[in-house]
Protein backbone atom coordinates (compact mmCIF):
# COMPACT_ATOMS: atom_id res chain seq x y z
CA UNK A 1 0.00 0.00 0.00
CA UNK A 2 1.41 3.54 -1.03
CA UNK A 3 1.52 6.20 2.08
CA UNK A 4 1.52 9.35 0.81
CA UNK A 5 2.85 12.05 2.88
CA UNK A 6 2.47 15.97 3.06
CA UNK A 7 6.32 18.17 2.55
CA UNK A 8 7.53 21.33 1.30
CA UNK A 9 8.57 22.08 -1.61
CA UNK A 10 12.30 23.57 -1.34
CA UNK A 11 13.70 23.13 -5.00
CA UNK A 12 10.38 21.72 -7.74
CA UNK A 13 10.92 18.43 -9.97
CA UNK A 14 9.69 14.91 -9.50
CA UNK A 15 11.86 11.91 -8.94
CA UNK A 16 11.80 7.93 -7.79
CA UNK A 17 14.65 5.82 -6.06
CA UNK A 18 16.26 4.10 -4.00
CA UNK A 19 17.16 5.84 -0.78
CA UNK A 20 20.21 6.88 0.95
CA UNK A 21 19.69 7.68 4.49
CA UNK A 22 22.52 9.17 6.53
CA UNK A 23 22.40 8.85 9.72
CA UNK A 24 24.53 12.55 10.10
CA UNK A 25 24.49 15.44 8.49
CA UNK A 26 26.89 15.76 5.43
CA UNK A 27 28.78 18.87 3.90
CA UNK A 28 28.80 18.12 0.53
CA UNK A 29 32.13 20.82 0.36
CA UNK A 30 35.13 18.36 1.42
CA UNK A 31 32.42 15.89 2.13
CA UNK A 32 31.10 14.48 -1.75
CA UNK A 33 33.63 13.90 -4.22
CA UNK A 34 32.00 15.42 -7.38
CA UNK A 35 34.02 13.10 -9.81
CA UNK A 36 32.82 9.83 -8.50
CA UNK A 37 29.43 10.80 -6.48
CA UNK A 38 31.15 9.45 -3.65
CA UNK A 39 31.03 10.31 -0.13
CA UNK A 40 34.19 11.11 1.28
CA UNK A 41 34.25 12.64 4.49
CA UNK A 42 36.90 10.55 6.67
CA UNK A 43 34.38 11.03 9.34
CA UNK A 44 31.25 10.24 8.34
CA UNK A 45 29.56 6.64 9.37
CA UNK A 46 27.97 6.58 5.54
CA UNK A 47 31.89 7.38 4.07
CA UNK A 48 32.16 5.55 1.13
CA UNK A 49 28.20 5.35 0.19
CA UNK A 50 27.44 6.57 -3.83
CA UNK A 51 25.01 8.84 -3.52
CA UNK A 52 24.26 8.65 -7.82
CA UNK A 53 20.93 8.61 -8.80
CA UNK A 54 19.54 7.94 -5.31
CA UNK A 55 17.18 9.59 -2.86
CA UNK A 56 19.65 11.28 -0.14
CA UNK A 57 17.83 11.23 3.06
CA UNK A 58 19.56 13.61 5.64
CA UNK A 59 17.71 15.71 8.82
CA UNK A 60 20.04 19.06 7.70
CA UNK A 61 22.89 20.21 5.70
CA UNK A 62 26.29 21.17 7.21
CA UNK A 63 29.34 22.91 6.65
CA UNK A 64 30.72 25.85 4.23
CA UNK A 65 28.95 27.41 1.25
CA UNK A 66 31.04 26.19 -1.00
CA UNK A 67 29.52 23.09 -0.71
CA UNK A 68 26.79 24.45 -3.44
CA UNK A 69 29.35 24.50 -6.02
CA UNK A 70 30.41 20.75 -4.87
CA UNK A 71 26.50 19.83 -5.31
CA UNK A 72 25.46 21.57 -8.71
CA UNK A 73 29.05 20.33 -10.21
CA UNK A 74 27.80 16.70 -8.89
CA UNK A 75 24.49 17.38 -10.86
CA UNK A 76 26.02 18.48 -13.66
CA UNK A 77 28.28 15.56 -14.03
CA UNK A 78 25.13 13.45 -13.31
CA UNK A 79 27.23 11.56 -9.94
CA UNK A 80 24.37 13.68 -7.55
CA UNK A 81 21.49 12.28 -5.67
CA UNK A 82 18.05 11.84 -7.77
CA UNK A 83 16.18 13.87 -4.96
CA UNK A 84 16.63 15.26 -1.38
CA UNK A 85 14.54 15.44 1.82
CA UNK A 86 15.54 16.96 4.73
CA UNK A 87 13.98 17.87 8.04
CA UNK A 88 15.63 21.10 8.59
CA UNK A 89 15.01 23.85 6.14
CA UNK A 90 19.22 24.66 3.91
CA UNK A 91 20.32 27.28 1.98
CA UNK A 92 23.20 25.96 0.93
CA UNK A 93 21.47 22.37 -0.08
CA UNK A 94 18.97 24.33 -1.99
CA UNK A 95 21.01 26.70 -3.87
CA UNK A 96 23.38 24.17 -4.81
CA UNK A 97 19.94 22.28 -6.50
CA UNK A 98 18.31 25.32 -7.60
CA UNK A 99 21.65 26.40 -9.95
CA UNK A 100 21.91 23.08 -11.31
CA UNK A 101 18.26 23.19 -12.41
CA UNK A 102 18.64 26.67 -13.88
CA UNK A 103 21.56 25.95 -15.31
CA UNK A 104 21.84 22.80 -16.88
CA UNK A 105 18.00 21.77 -16.55
CA UNK A 106 18.93 18.88 -14.51
CA UNK A 107 16.07 18.63 -11.81
CA UNK A 108 17.25 17.43 -8.57
CA UNK A 109 13.82 18.24 -6.39
CA UNK A 110 14.51 19.00 -2.43
CA UNK A 111 11.43 19.15 -0.20
CA UNK A 112 11.11 19.63 3.44
CA UNK A 113 9.74 16.33 5.33
CA UNK A 114 7.30 16.91 8.92
CA UNK A 115 9.39 15.60 12.48
CA UNK A 116 6.30 13.41 12.26
CA UNK A 117 6.86 11.26 8.92
CA UNK A 118 10.50 11.13 9.73
CA UNK A 119 10.50 7.59 10.95
CA UNK A 120 8.94 5.93 7.86
CA UNK A 121 10.84 8.27 5.45
CA UNK A 122 14.05 7.31 7.16
CA UNK A 123 12.66 3.39 7.18
CA UNK A 124 11.97 2.86 3.35
CA UNK A 125 14.48 1.65 0.95
CA UNK A 126 12.84 3.53 -2.15
CA UNK A 127 10.56 6.97 -2.17
CA UNK A 128 9.02 8.95 -4.63
CA UNK A 129 9.35 12.74 -4.89
CA UNK A 130 6.24 14.93 -6.57
CA UNK A 131 7.84 18.53 -5.88
CA UNK A 132 5.20 21.14 -7.07
CA UNK A 133 5.42 25.36 -6.69
CA UNK A 134 2.80 25.39 -4.11
CA UNK A 135 3.40 21.99 -2.10
CA UNK A 136 5.26 18.32 -2.22
CA UNK A 137 4.37 14.52 -1.80
CA UNK A 138 6.64 11.95 -0.66
CA UNK A 139 5.43 8.56 -1.61
CA UNK A 140 6.50 5.08 -0.09
CA UNK B 1 5.71 32.12 5.70
CA UNK B 2 6.50 33.91 1.83
CA UNK B 3 9.19 36.39 2.05
CA UNK B 4 7.21 39.95 1.50
CA UNK B 5 7.93 41.84 -1.63
CA UNK B 6 8.07 45.03 -2.15
CA UNK B 7 7.57 46.43 -5.63
CA UNK B 8 11.39 47.28 -6.89
CA UNK B 9 11.66 43.16 -5.97
CA UNK B 10 8.68 42.25 -7.97
CA UNK B 11 10.18 44.21 -11.04
CA UNK B 12 13.62 42.58 -10.43
CA UNK B 13 11.79 39.45 -10.32
CA UNK B 14 9.49 40.31 -13.70
CA UNK B 15 12.71 40.68 -15.71
CA UNK B 16 11.94 44.23 -16.30
CA UNK B 17 15.27 45.47 -14.77
CA UNK B 18 17.06 42.72 -17.05
CA UNK B 19 16.98 38.86 -17.53
CA UNK B 20 20.21 38.37 -15.25
CA UNK B 21 18.60 40.14 -12.48
CA UNK B 22 15.38 37.89 -13.06
CA UNK B 23 17.48 34.94 -12.84
CA UNK B 24 19.27 36.22 -9.62
CA UNK B 25 16.38 37.14 -7.64
CA UNK B 26 14.83 33.99 -8.38
CA UNK B 27 17.67 32.27 -6.78
CA UNK B 28 17.61 35.05 -4.11
CA UNK B 29 13.70 34.43 -2.88
CA UNK B 30 14.68 30.62 -2.40
CA UNK B 31 17.10 31.05 -0.82
CA UNK B 32 15.39 33.80 1.37
CA UNK B 33 12.64 31.17 2.34
CA UNK B 34 15.77 28.65 3.30
CA UNK B 35 17.09 30.63 5.58
CA UNK B 36 13.62 32.33 6.64
CA UNK B 37 14.03 35.97 6.24
CA UNK B 38 10.92 37.46 6.00
CA UNK B 39 11.62 40.78 3.16
CA UNK B 40 14.85 42.16 1.39
CA UNK B 41 16.30 44.73 1.77
CA UNK B 42 18.75 47.11 0.00
CA UNK B 43 22.58 46.75 0.52
CA UNK B 44 25.65 49.23 -0.17
CA UNK B 45 28.33 46.76 -1.28
CA UNK B 46 29.28 43.27 -2.10
CA UNK B 47 32.08 41.19 -2.08
CA UNK B 48 32.23 38.11 -4.09
CA UNK B 49 33.92 34.68 -3.21
CA UNK B 50 33.35 33.05 -7.22
CA UNK B 51 36.86 33.35 -8.72
CA UNK B 52 38.59 30.33 -7.23
CA UNK B 53 37.80 27.52 -9.80
CA UNK B 54 36.09 24.57 -8.05
CA UNK B 55 34.72 22.67 -11.53
CA UNK B 56 32.84 23.97 -14.57
CA UNK B 57 29.99 25.02 -12.84
CA UNK B 58 31.91 27.99 -11.60
CA UNK B 59 32.56 28.72 -15.01
CA UNK B 60 29.10 28.31 -16.28
CA UNK B 61 27.24 30.19 -13.29
CA UNK B 62 28.93 33.76 -14.23
CA UNK B 63 29.12 32.90 -18.06
CA UNK B 64 25.39 32.53 -17.94
CA UNK B 65 25.14 35.82 -16.26
CA UNK B 66 27.23 37.13 -18.90
CA UNK B 67 24.86 35.97 -21.57
CA UNK B 68 21.81 37.03 -19.56
CA UNK B 69 23.27 40.61 -19.58
CA UNK B 70 24.13 40.89 -16.34
CA UNK B 71 25.69 44.06 -14.51
CA UNK B 72 26.06 44.61 -10.61
CA UNK B 73 24.08 46.67 -9.26
CA UNK B 74 26.15 47.85 -6.06
CA UNK B 75 30.01 48.80 -6.01
CA UNK B 76 31.59 44.73 -5.84
CA UNK B 77 34.77 43.31 -5.35
CA UNK B 78 36.47 40.20 -5.87
CA UNK B 79 37.88 37.88 -3.76
CA UNK B 80 41.11 35.94 -4.48
CA UNK B 81 41.24 33.63 -7.67
CA UNK B 82 43.26 30.53 -8.49
CA UNK B 83 45.63 32.06 -10.79
CA UNK B 84 48.12 35.70 -10.16
CA UNK B 85 46.89 37.39 -13.07
CA UNK B 86 50.08 40.03 -12.58
CA UNK B 87 52.67 36.93 -12.44
CA UNK B 88 50.98 34.04 -14.48
CA UNK B 89 54.26 31.96 -14.74
CA UNK B 90 53.94 31.42 -10.87
CA UNK B 91 50.78 29.15 -11.18
CA UNK B 92 52.13 25.29 -11.79
CA UNK B 93 48.92 23.63 -11.20
CA UNK B 94 46.40 21.50 -13.90
CA UNK B 95 45.46 23.10 -17.52
CA UNK B 96 41.89 23.08 -16.70
CA UNK B 97 42.58 25.20 -13.33
CA UNK B 98 44.90 27.88 -14.57
CA UNK B 99 42.41 28.52 -17.90
CA UNK B 100 39.75 28.15 -16.17
CA UNK B 101 40.38 30.10 -13.16
CA UNK B 102 42.16 32.97 -15.37
CA UNK B 103 38.67 32.98 -17.55
CA UNK B 104 36.47 33.05 -13.98
CA UNK B 105 38.63 35.93 -12.87
CA UNK B 106 37.92 38.06 -16.26
CA UNK B 107 34.38 37.41 -16.06
CA UNK B 108 33.56 38.45 -13.35
CA UNK B 109 35.00 41.53 -14.79
CA UNK B 110 32.47 41.37 -17.58
CA UNK B 111 29.83 41.40 -14.55
CA UNK B 112 30.68 45.08 -13.82
CA UNK B 113 32.94 43.79 -10.73
CA UNK B 114 36.01 45.80 -9.38
CA UNK B 115 38.96 43.69 -9.90
CA UNK B 116 40.87 43.53 -6.47
CA UNK B 117 41.57 40.00 -6.51
CA UNK B 118 41.61 40.47 -2.69
CA UNK B 119 40.65 38.51 0.91
CA UNK B 120 41.31 41.59 2.45
CA UNK B 121 38.55 43.68 0.60
CA UNK B 122 38.24 46.14 3.72
CA UNK B 123 41.64 47.10 3.35
CA UNK B 124 41.60 48.98 0.08
CA UNK B 125 39.18 51.96 -1.01
CA UNK B 126 36.37 50.14 -0.63
CA UNK B 127 36.57 49.58 3.05
CA UNK B 128 32.28 49.71 4.20
CA UNK B 129 31.40 52.57 6.95
CA UNK B 130 29.60 51.57 10.30
CA UNK B 131 26.64 50.14 10.02
CA UNK B 132 26.77 49.98 6.38
CA UNK B 133 24.59 46.67 4.81
CA UNK B 134 26.79 44.69 2.65
CA UNK B 135 26.21 41.43 1.36
CA UNK B 136 29.55 39.50 1.60
CA UNK B 137 31.35 36.63 1.51
CA UNK B 138 34.89 35.14 2.31
CA UNK B 139 34.60 33.90 6.32
CA UNK B 140 37.65 36.36 7.10
CA UNK B 141 36.28 39.30 5.29
CA UNK B 142 33.02 39.01 6.92
CA UNK B 143 34.08 38.77 10.44
CA UNK B 144 36.41 41.50 9.47
CA UNK B 145 33.39 43.62 7.91
CA UNK B 146 31.45 42.68 10.88
CA UNK B 147 33.36 43.03 13.89
CA UNK B 148 36.16 46.19 12.87
CA UNK B 149 33.94 47.89 10.96
CA UNK B 150 30.91 47.43 12.53
CA UNK B 151 29.26 46.59 9.03
CA UNK B 152 27.02 44.15 8.79
CA UNK B 153 26.25 41.08 6.64
CA UNK B 154 25.91 37.58 6.84
CA UNK B 155 27.72 34.44 5.87
CA UNK B 156 27.39 35.15 2.35
CA UNK B 157 28.94 32.43 -0.30
CA UNK B 158 28.38 30.70 -3.71
CA UNK B 159 26.26 32.19 -5.87
CA UNK B 160 24.06 33.86 -3.30
CA UNK B 161 27.21 36.78 -3.08
CA UNK B 162 26.50 36.95 -6.61
CA UNK B 163 22.96 37.42 -6.90
CA UNK B 164 22.61 39.95 -3.95
CA UNK B 165 25.18 42.08 -6.09
CA UNK B 166 22.98 41.91 -9.48
CA UNK B 167 19.99 42.91 -7.62
CA UNK B 168 21.56 45.53 -5.13
CA UNK B 169 19.13 42.97 -2.29
CA UNK B 170 19.83 40.94 0.39
CA UNK B 171 17.26 38.78 2.67
CA UNK B 172 17.14 40.72 6.10
CA UNK B 173 17.74 38.00 8.46
CA UNK B 174 20.54 37.11 11.12
CA UNK B 175 23.54 39.98 11.29
CA UNK B 176 21.72 42.62 9.35
CA UNK B 177 19.35 43.05 12.50
CA UNK B 178 20.88 45.00 14.83
CA UNK B 179 19.62 42.25 18.13
CA UNK B 180 20.92 39.40 16.18
CA UNK B 181 24.70 41.19 17.06
CA UNK B 182 25.04 41.10 20.66
CA UNK B 183 27.40 39.27 22.71
CA UNK B 184 26.29 35.94 24.17
CA UNK B 185 29.60 34.56 25.45
CA UNK B 186 32.07 36.54 27.95
CA UNK B 187 35.63 35.62 26.87
CA UNK B 188 38.20 36.96 29.69
CA UNK B 189 42.00 37.07 28.80
CA UNK B 190 43.16 36.60 32.08
CA UNK B 191 47.05 36.72 31.61
CA UNK B 192 49.18 36.99 28.45
CA UNK B 193 52.67 35.21 28.11
CA UNK B 194 55.04 38.21 29.02
CA UNK B 195 57.55 36.36 26.24
CA UNK B 196 55.37 37.38 23.79
CA UNK B 197 56.31 40.95 22.07
CA UNK B 198 53.65 40.86 19.42
CA UNK B 199 50.28 41.46 20.01
CA UNK B 200 49.55 39.32 16.77
CA UNK B 201 50.79 35.70 18.63
CA UNK B 202 47.56 36.60 21.48
CA UNK B 203 45.10 37.66 18.97
CA UNK B 204 45.81 34.28 16.92
CA UNK B 205 45.45 31.87 19.98
CA UNK B 206 42.65 34.03 20.95
CA UNK B 207 40.86 33.68 17.80
CA UNK B 208 41.63 30.01 17.79
CA UNK B 209 40.06 29.35 20.95
CA UNK B 210 37.00 30.98 20.16
CA UNK B 211 36.52 29.71 16.95
CA UNK B 212 36.90 26.01 18.40
CA UNK B 213 34.62 26.79 21.77
CA UNK B 214 32.01 29.57 20.51
CA UNK B 215 30.89 27.96 17.03
CA UNK B 216 28.49 30.69 15.52
CA UNK B 217 27.48 32.67 18.80
CA UNK B 218 28.74 36.15 19.26
CA UNK B 219 31.87 35.97 21.71
CA UNK B 220 32.71 39.69 23.90
CA UNK B 221 36.49 39.45 24.62
CA UNK B 222 38.37 41.08 27.19
CA UNK B 223 41.94 41.25 27.95
CA UNK B 224 43.56 41.52 24.56
CA UNK B 225 47.06 43.50 24.83
CA UNK B 226 46.60 47.41 24.46
CA UNK B 227 48.94 47.42 21.50
CA UNK B 228 46.68 45.59 19.31
CA UNK B 229 46.28 46.48 16.24
CA UNK B 230 44.01 46.53 13.18
CA UNK B 231 46.00 43.61 11.86
CA UNK B 232 46.04 41.99 14.39
CA UNK B 233 42.44 41.85 14.50
CA UNK B 234 42.18 40.61 11.14
CA UNK B 235 44.20 37.75 12.09
CA UNK B 236 42.21 37.19 15.14
CA UNK B 237 39.29 37.14 12.94
CA UNK B 238 40.55 35.12 10.22
CA UNK B 239 41.53 32.15 12.10
CA UNK B 240 38.31 32.44 14.49
CA UNK B 241 36.42 31.85 10.94
CA UNK B 242 38.61 29.30 10.28
CA UNK B 243 38.19 27.34 13.50
CA UNK B 244 34.83 28.19 13.90
CA UNK B 245 31.72 29.65 11.81
CA UNK B 246 32.32 33.31 13.73
CA UNK B 247 30.95 35.79 11.64
CA UNK B 248 30.84 38.54 14.34
CA UNK B 249 33.10 39.36 17.91
CA UNK B 250 33.44 42.23 19.79
CA UNK B 251 36.61 43.00 21.38
CA UNK B 252 35.92 45.46 24.47
CA UNK B 253 37.36 48.81 23.78
CA UNK B 254 38.61 48.05 20.38
CA UNK B 255 35.69 47.78 18.20
CA UNK B 256 32.90 50.00 17.55
CA UNK B 257 29.58 48.15 18.83
CA UNK B 258 31.70 47.60 22.26
CA UNK B 259 32.97 50.23 23.77
CA UNK B 260 31.90 48.73 26.62
CA UNK B 261 31.11 45.42 28.03
CA UNK B 262 27.63 46.26 28.49
CA UNK B 263 27.09 47.74 25.09
CA UNK B 264 28.79 44.48 23.20
CA UNK B 265 26.30 42.44 25.35
CA UNK B 266 22.98 45.45 24.64
CA UNK B 267 22.39 45.13 28.54
CA UNK B 268 22.37 41.20 28.82
CA UNK B 269 23.63 39.08 30.58
CA UNK B 270 26.75 36.60 29.45
CA UNK B 271 25.03 32.61 28.31
CA UNK B 272 28.30 31.76 29.26
CA UNK B 273 32.03 32.98 30.31
CA UNK B 274 35.14 31.36 28.69
CA UNK B 275 38.39 32.38 30.87
CA UNK B 276 41.50 32.13 28.65
CA UNK B 277 45.47 32.28 30.79
CA UNK B 278 48.83 32.43 29.44
CA UNK B 279 49.27 28.71 29.97
CA UNK B 280 45.95 28.61 27.33
CA UNK B 281 47.08 30.36 24.80
CA UNK B 282 51.07 29.23 24.64
CA UNK B 283 49.27 25.65 24.12
CA UNK B 284 46.88 26.93 21.32
CA UNK B 285 49.70 28.56 19.79
CA UNK B 286 52.21 25.30 20.51
CA UNK B 287 49.33 23.38 18.56
CA UNK B 288 49.21 25.24 15.16
CA UNK B 289 52.81 23.85 14.49
CA UNK B 290 52.77 19.92 12.92
CA UNK B 291 56.52 19.93 13.42
CA UNK B 292 59.15 20.59 16.56
CA UNK B 293 61.54 23.62 16.66
CA UNK B 294 65.10 23.06 14.94
CA UNK B 295 62.74 21.30 12.17
CA UNK B 296 64.55 22.29 8.42
CA UNK B 297 61.87 24.95 6.48
CA UNK B 298 61.52 24.40 2.73
CA UNK B 299 59.84 27.88 2.51
CA UNK B 300 57.66 30.99 4.70
CA UNK B 301 54.30 32.13 3.73
CA UNK B 302 53.15 35.32 5.12
CA UNK B 303 49.81 37.54 4.19
CA UNK B 304 47.02 35.30 4.96
CA UNK B 305 44.78 37.36 4.34
CA UNK B 306 46.59 39.37 2.35
CA UNK B 307 49.63 41.52 3.48
CA UNK B 308 48.84 45.20 4.47
CA UNK B 309 51.14 47.99 3.68
CA UNK B 310 51.13 48.82 8.21
CA UNK B 311 52.62 44.87 7.73
CA UNK B 312 55.26 45.60 5.06
CA UNK B 313 56.29 48.09 6.79
CA UNK B 314 56.78 45.62 10.04
CA UNK B 315 58.52 43.57 7.58
CA UNK B 316 61.17 45.84 5.84
CA UNK B 317 63.44 46.31 8.15
CA UNK B 318 63.67 42.55 9.15
CA UNK B 319 64.85 41.43 5.61
CA UNK B 320 67.62 43.79 5.35
CA UNK B 321 70.83 41.98 5.60
CA UNK B 322 71.85 38.32 5.48
CA UNK B 323 70.63 36.63 2.52
CA UNK B 324 67.11 34.13 3.43
CA UNK B 325 68.15 30.55 3.29
CA UNK B 326 64.30 29.46 1.78
CA UNK B 327 61.78 30.62 -0.18
CA UNK B 328 59.68 33.56 1.19
CA UNK B 329 56.23 34.28 -0.05
CA UNK B 330 54.16 37.38 0.63
CA UNK B 331 50.38 37.21 -0.43
CA UNK B 332 48.54 40.65 -1.03
CA UNK B 333 46.92 42.70 -3.53
CA UNK B 334 47.33 45.19 -6.37
CA UNK B 335 46.89 48.22 -4.55
CA UNK B 336 49.52 47.18 -1.88
CA UNK B 337 51.96 46.27 -4.78
CA UNK B 338 51.47 50.01 -6.47
CA UNK B 339 52.38 51.34 -2.90
CA UNK B 340 55.31 48.49 -2.41
CA UNK B 341 56.51 50.14 -6.39
CA UNK B 342 56.09 53.50 -5.35
CA UNK B 343 58.16 53.44 -2.46
CA UNK B 344 60.58 51.10 -4.34
CA UNK B 345 60.52 48.09 -1.92
CA UNK B 346 59.32 45.73 -4.64
CA UNK B 347 63.00 46.08 -5.94
CA UNK B 348 64.08 45.56 -2.26
CA UNK B 349 61.91 42.34 -1.23
CA UNK B 350 62.95 40.83 -4.58
CA UNK B 351 66.34 41.19 -3.93
CA UNK B 352 66.14 40.09 -1.04
CA UNK B 353 64.54 36.67 -1.87
CA UNK B 354 60.85 37.49 -1.42
CA UNK B 355 58.48 36.14 -4.06
CA UNK B 356 55.47 38.77 -4.23
CA UNK B 357 51.97 36.70 -5.03
CA UNK B 358 49.08 38.81 -6.00
CA UNK B 359 45.27 37.90 -6.90
CA UNK B 360 45.77 34.79 -4.78
CA UNK B 361 47.18 33.19 -2.19
CA UNK B 362 49.49 30.36 -1.30
CA UNK B 363 47.12 27.72 0.22
CA UNK B 364 44.14 27.76 -2.22
CA UNK B 365 46.35 27.13 -5.44
CA UNK B 366 50.07 25.36 -6.81
CA UNK B 367 52.11 28.77 -6.25
CA UNK B 368 54.85 27.77 -4.27
CA UNK B 369 57.84 25.68 -5.87
CA UNK B 370 58.93 22.81 -3.46
CA UNK B 371 56.42 21.49 -0.73
CA UNK B 372 59.07 18.81 0.46
CA UNK B 373 59.30 19.81 4.04
CA UNK B 374 57.83 22.33 6.19
CA UNK B 375 56.84 25.32 5.59
CA UNK B 376 56.59 28.30 8.71
CA UNK B 377 53.70 30.62 8.86
CA UNK B 378 52.70 33.90 10.90
CA UNK B 379 49.11 33.13 9.94
CA UNK B 380 46.57 30.74 11.98
CA UNK B 381 44.80 30.79 9.29
CA UNK B 382 47.02 29.22 7.13
CA UNK B 383 48.68 26.94 9.44
CA UNK B 384 44.44 25.62 9.96
CA UNK B 385 44.35 24.98 6.28
CA UNK B 386 47.81 24.52 4.17
CA UNK B 387 48.23 20.46 5.85
CA UNK B 388 44.97 19.69 4.45
CA UNK B 389 44.63 21.96 1.30
CA UNK B 390 48.37 21.43 -0.10
CA UNK B 391 49.51 18.95 2.30
CA UNK B 392 52.34 20.53 4.38
CA UNK B 393 54.04 20.79 7.68
CA UNK B 394 53.37 23.70 9.17
CA UNK B 395 55.70 25.75 11.36
CA UNK B 396 53.79 28.76 13.46
CA UNK B 397 55.27 31.89 14.98
CA UNK B 398 55.60 35.16 14.84
CA UNK B 399 56.07 37.39 12.03
CA UNK B 400 60.05 38.21 13.56
CA UNK B 401 60.34 34.35 14.39
CA UNK B 402 59.54 33.32 10.78
CA UNK B 403 61.95 35.99 8.94
CA UNK B 404 64.67 34.76 11.49
CA UNK B 405 64.02 31.15 10.28
CA UNK B 406 63.64 31.55 6.69
CA UNK B 407 67.70 33.40 7.51
CA UNK B 408 68.62 29.77 9.41
CA UNK B 409 66.90 27.60 7.03
CA UNK B 410 65.03 26.02 10.07
CA UNK B 411 62.42 26.65 12.84
CA UNK B 412 64.12 29.17 15.38
CA UNK B 413 62.26 30.72 17.93
CA UNK B 414 63.83 34.18 18.86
Amino acid sequence: MTVRLKAATLVGGSAQAETLVLSEPLSFWGGLDSATGRIIDQWHPQKNEVMIGRILVMRAGRGSSSGSSVLAEALRRGTGPAGIVLLARDAIVTVGAMVAAELYGKACPVVLASEADWAAITGATSLAIEAGDESAVIEI
Amino acid sequence: MPVALSTFDRSLLSGEQGEAAAFAMRLLVRFAEAVGAERFIDIEAAHIDGCLYLGQVSLDFVEHLVRLGGRVRVPTTLNVGSVDLIHPELFHGSDEVGRGGARLMRVHEELGCVPTFTCAPYQTIFRPRFGAQIAWAESNAIVFANSVLGARTNRYGDFIDLCCALTGRAPYYGLHIGENRRARIRVEVESLPGEWAEAGLACVAVGHAIGRRCGDRVPAITGLPASTSEDDLKALGAVAASAGAVALFHAVGLTPEAPTIDAAFQGQAPEEVIRLTAADLRETVSKLSTVPDGTPLTAVSLGTPHFSLAEFERLMPLIDGARLMVDVYVNTHRAVLEDLQRRGWEERLRAAGVTLVIDTCTYVTAVMRDLSGAVMTNSGKWAYYAPGNIGVDVAFGSLADCVGSARAGKVVRL
